[in-house]
C-alpha cells in the first residue's frame, strides 16, 4: 500500500490497510500497553461511555422518582442518586470527554505530530482513570455516599454516613489523570507542531484544548489537597473545616470552589472547540475573528480563576466580596459572547449543509447562549440569592454542561467518525438522534427554570403537588433524551462494519486530520506535514495540501 | 519524566514521538516545569488554610510555633540547602561530561536528603513524646489547645507531603548515580540529570517556605 494519497474529494475512498487499528497487533495486550495516543482515545471513549451510562442511569431513576411526590425511593437513596449522578458525571465523563478522547486523538494530528510528548504518561493517565472509576464503582456498590458531588462539610467530614473517604480517593486519583492529560497536552501544543504550524495556524480544537490543559494542571491539585484535607478531618477527627473542631466550613467552600469553577470551564472549552472546527466546515467559511476566539478561551482560563466566591453569595463572605466576584462573573461572560457573535457570524451568508454534527453544533450555540444567559442571572447578586439552590441553578448549568458540552462531544463524535474508524455514519439516523436530543434536552430542563423560579429546591427527594406539571414535563423530556441518546450507541455500532468507507476527507475540511488516510496510520503522516497557510481556508475551496 | 530516557546509551537516539534529542531534552524538561507548576498549587492549598489558621488565632500559632525544634528545623535547611547546592554541581558536572564527578556529587546529593528525613524522623520522634500528634496521641492545655492542635495537623500534612517528595527525590537521585557510574550519561545526553535537578531545587525551595512558617513565627517579635 503506499498510498497515503491525499484527496480532498469525498468520492475517491482511500482504504487504508496499515493503520493504527492494524498495525501492532490487534490483541488485547497490545491495546492496554499501547503508547499511540489514538488507540488510548479509543480507550478512554470506550470508558467514558461506561460511565456516561452508569451516570445516566442514575439520572433516569432520578426522573423517574421526580414524577410524583413523594416518589419511589427513600430520602437516603435519593441522596445516594443524585451524588452518584453528580460524581459520575462530572469527573468520570464531563471532564475527560472530549480532552480525553478527542483531543487525545486529534491534537497530535493536527499540529502534525506524530504522538504526544509523552505517550507513557498518557497510558498512565488512563489506568489512573480507570482505577478510578473502579474505585467509585465500589463505593457505589458497597453502600454509596450522600453527600452530593461538592462533598461540603461538615456534613461530609463528621456526619454522613456514606463510604465518602472512598469516593475522595476516586476522585483524588481521577484529578491526577487529569493533570497528566493537561500537561500532556501543553507540552505537545509547545514542543511538537509541525514545520510552519505557528501558534496562530492553529486550529481552535487545539487552543480551546490548551486553554483546558492549563485549567487542569493549575486547579486539579488544590481540589487534590482539599480532599485529602476533608479525609484527613473525617478519619483523625481533626481538621479545619468543621466549626465543631475548631475550623470553617467557608475555608473548604473557598479550596473546593477555588477547583470547581475552575473545573466548569474545563467542561465546556473543549466543546468550543469541536464547535470552532465544525461551524466554518460546515458553512463552508473560515472561521470569523480567528484570533477573538483563540484569545477568548484564554481569557476565560485566565479570569475563570477569579470567580469562584459567586457559588458562596449566601454562604456568608462579605458584602464587598460578593459586590467583586458578581462583576468578576459578569466580566467572563464577555468571552462567552465573543465565540458565540463569532460563530453567528461565520454562519453568515455560508453555504450552509445540515449534516448530523452541523445539527449538533446550531444546538450546542442556542442552547449555550441559554445556559450562557442564565449564568448572568445567577451572577446577580439579588436574584441569585432568590434562586440559590433551586432548580434554575440546576437548570442553568444543565444547559451549559449537557446542552452544550454533551451535544459539542455528540457533534464531535460524528464529525470525526470517518476519521476514526474510516467508515461513514448513516446521516438519516444521526439526524434524528440530534433532534431527539434537542428537544428531549429542551423539554427536560426549561421546565426546570420555571421550577426554580417558582421556588423548587434542589436535591430534595419530594416537593409540593403544586410543581408536579413541570415534573412531569421534565421526566417526559428525559424519556426522549434517553432514547436520543441511546440511538447513536446502535447506529455508530452498525457502521462500524456495514458503514461506507470514509476516505481520508469525507467533509472536504480543512485541517491536517483529514490530510492523512483514515483510519491514520500508527505515526500518523508518512512525512512530516509543513504548514504553508493558516487554518479554516474553506473559501475558496481548499487545494490539497502537501503533506 | 521516563518517557525522555533514550533507547540507547552511547549514541542518543530520540523516542520515535521526536525529531531530534533536541525536541526531547526541551520536551522533557518543559514537562518538568509544567508539573512544578501543579506542585507549587498542591502546596499553595495548604498554605492557605495555614494562612487562614494564623490570620484567625495568631497567638495561638505563635504558641504552637514556639514547641518546635528550631535547632533541628535550621540544621535540616543547612542540609537541604546544600544539597541543593551539590545537586547545581552535578548538572554542572554533567554538562561538561566529567562522570566521576557527577556519581560522587549525585550520591552526596542523595545522602544529604538520606540525612534531612533522618533528622526530620527525629524530630516527629520528639513531638510523639511531647503529646503533639493529633488524632493519634495529641493532648495538650491551655487556652490554644484547639489552635495548636490544628498547627500541628497542618504541620505534619505540610512536612509530611514534603517528605514524601524528599523521599521520590532520593529514589531518583540514587538511580542516577547508579546510571552515571555506568556512564549513561554524557555531555550531549544529561536530560534526565537536568530534570531531576528541578524538581529537587523545586523541592528545597518548598522547604524555604516552610521553615520560616513553621519554626520563627513564635519566635519573632517582642
Amino acid at each position: 500500500m503506499t498510498t497515503a494519497t491525499v484527496t480532498g474529494k469525498p468520492e475517491e475512498p482511500v482504504v487504508a490497510t496499515k493503520n493504527y487499528l492494524t498495525e501492532g497487533g490487534v490483541t488485547l495486550r497490545s491495546w492496554l500497553l499501547t503508547r499511540d495516543h489514538k488507540r488510548i482515545a479509543i480507550l478512554y471513549t470506550l470508558s467514558i461511555t461506561f460511565f456516561f451510562f452508569v451516570g445516566g442511569a442514575a439520572a433516569t431513576l432520578i426522573r423517574l422518582n421526580l414524577v410524583t411526590p413523594p416518589g419511589i425511593f427513600t430520602p437516603d437513596i435519593y441522596n445516594r442518586l443524585f451524588t452518584l449522578h453528580g460524581v459520575i458525571m462530572v469527573w468520570f465523563f464531563l471532564i475527560p470527554s472530549i480532552p480525553n478522547t478527542m483531543g487525545n486523538f486529534l491534537i497530535p494530528l493536527m499540529i502534525g505530530a506524530k504522538d504526544l510528548a509523552f505517550p507513557r504518561l498518557n497510558l498512565l493517565s488512563w489506568y489512573l482513570y480507570v482505577g478510578a472509576g473502579f474505585l467509585a464503582l465500589f463505593a457505589i456498590l458497597i453502600g454509596g455516599v450522600d453527600t452530593g458531588w461538592t462533598f461540603y462539610t461538615p456534613f461530609s467530614s463528621l456526619y454522613s454516613n456514606g463510604y465518602v473517604v472512598l469516593a475522595l480517593a476516586a476522585v483524588l486519583a481521577v484529578g491526577f489523570s487529569s493533570i497528566l492529560t493537561g500537561l500532556n497536552f501543553i507540552v505537545t501544543t509547545h514542543r511538537m507542531r509541525a514545520p510552519g504550524m505557528t501558534w496562530y495556524r492553529l486550529p481552535v480544537f487545539v487552543w480551546s484544548n490548551y486553554a483546558t490543559s492549563v485549567i487542569m494542571v493549575l486547579a486539579t491539585p488544590v481540589l487534590a489537597i482539599t480532599l485529602i484535607l476533608v479525609a484527613a478531618e473525617r478519619l483523625l477527627k481533626v481538621g479545619i473545616f468543621d466549626p465543631a473542631l475548631g475550623g470553617d466550613p467557608l475555608l473548604f467552600q473557598h479550596l473546593f470552589w477555588f477547583y470547581s469553577h475552575p473545573a466548569v470551564y474545563i467542561m465546556i472549552l473543549p466543546g468550543f472547540g469541536v464547535i470552532s472546527e465544525i461551524v466554518p466546515c460546515f458553512a463552508r467559511k473560515p472561521l470569523f475573528g480567528y484570533k477573538f476566539v483563540v484569545w477568548s478561551s484564554i481569557a476565560i482560563s485566565v479570569i475563570g480563576f477569579f470567580v469562584w466566591a459567586h457559588h458562596m453569595f449566601v454562604a456568608g463572605i462579605s458584602l464587598y466580596a460578593g459586590l467583586v466576584f458578581s462583576l468578576l462573573s459578569y466580566v467572563i461572560a464577555v468571552p462567552s459572547a465573543i465565540k458565540v457573535f463569532n460563530w453567528t457570524a461565520t454562519l453568515h451568508k455560508g453555504w450552509i449543509s445540515f449534516d448530523a454534527p452541523m445539527l449538533y453544533a446550531l444546538g450546542f450555540i442556542g442552547l449555550f447562549t441559554i445556559g450562557g444567559l442564565t449564568g448572568l442571572f445567577v451572577a446577580n447578586l439579588a436574584f441569585d440569592v432568590h434562586v440559590t439552590d433551586t432548580y434554575f441553578v440546576v437548570a442553568h448549568f444543565h444547559y451549559i454542561m449537557v446542552g452544550g458540552m454533551v451535544s459539542a462531544y455528540f457533534g464531535g463524535l460524528h464529525y470525526w467518525w470517518p476519521k476514526v474508524t474510516g467508515r461513514l455514519y448513516p446521516e438519516w439516523w444521526a439526524r434524528i438522534a440530534a433532534l431527539l436530543i434537542f428537544f428531549g434536552f429542551n423539554l427536560t430542563f426549561f421546565p426546570q427554570f420555571i421550577l426554580g423560579y417558582l421556588g423548587m429546591e434542589r436535591r430534595y427527594y419530594s416537593y409540593p403537588p403544586e410543581f408536579q406539571a413541570w415534573n412531569i414535563f421534565s421526566s417526559a423530556g428525559a424519556s426522549v433524551l434517553a432514547v436520543g441518546y441511546a440511538l447513536p450507541f446502535f447506529y455508530l455500532g452498525w457502521s462500524l462494519f456495514r458503514g461506507k468507507r470514509a476516505g481520508a476527507n469525507p467533509w472536504a475540511a480543512t485541517g491536517l486530520e483529514w490530510q492523512t488516510p483514515s483510519p491514520p496510520p500508527t505515526h500518523n503522516f508518512d512525512r512530516t506535514p509543513t504548514v504553508t497557510r493558516p487554518p479554516y481556508q474553506y473559501r475558496p475551496e481548499p487545494e490539497p495540501q502537501d503533506v | 519524566m521516563s518517557d525522555a530516557a533514550p533507547a540507547s546509551q552511547s549514541a542518543p537516539q530520540p523516542e520515535p514521538q521526536y525529531a531530534t534529542v533536541e525536541q526531547q531534552a526541551e520536551a522533557a524538561s518543559f514537562g518538568m516545569w509544567v508539573f512544578l507548576a501543579t506542585e507549587v498549587l498542591f502546596f499553595g492549598g495548604m498554605l492557605l488554610a495555614y494562612t487562614w489558621l494564623r490570620a484567625n488565632h495568631p497567638d495561638g500559632v505563635a504558641e504552637a510555633g514556639r514547641h518546635t525544634t528550631v535547632v533541628i528545623g535550621s540544621v535540616n535547611t543547612l542540609v537541604l540547602l546544600t544539597s541543593s547546592f551539590t545537586m547545581a554541581w552535578a548538572v554542572h558536572a554533567a554538562e561538561h561530561g566529567r562522570q566521576k564527578a557527577l556519581t560522587r556529587l549525585l550520591s552526596a546529593t542523595a545522602l544529604l536528603g538520606l540525612l534531612f528525613l533522618g533528622l526530620k524522623g527525629y524530630e516527629y520522634h520528639g513531638e510523639w513524646t511531647e503529646h503533639l500528634v493529633p488524632g493519634l496521641n495529641f493532648h495538650q492545655d491551655g487556652p490554644h489547645a484547639r489552635t495548636i492542635e490544628l498547627f500541628y495537623f497542618l504541620y505534619f500534612l505540610l512536612t509530611g507531603l514534603h517528605g514524601i517528595h524528599v523521599t521520590i527525590g532520593i529514589v531518583l537521585i540514587a538511580l542516577l548515580a547508579v546510571r552515571a557510574r555506568r556512564g549513561a550519561f554524557s555531555a550531549r545526553y544529561y536530560t534526565p540529570v537536568e530534570v531531576t535537578g528541578l524538581y529537587w531545587h523545586f523541592v528545597d525551595i518548598v522547604w524555604i517556605f516552610l521553615y520560616p512558617l513553621i519554626y520563627l513565627v513564635g519566635r519573632s517579635g517582642p
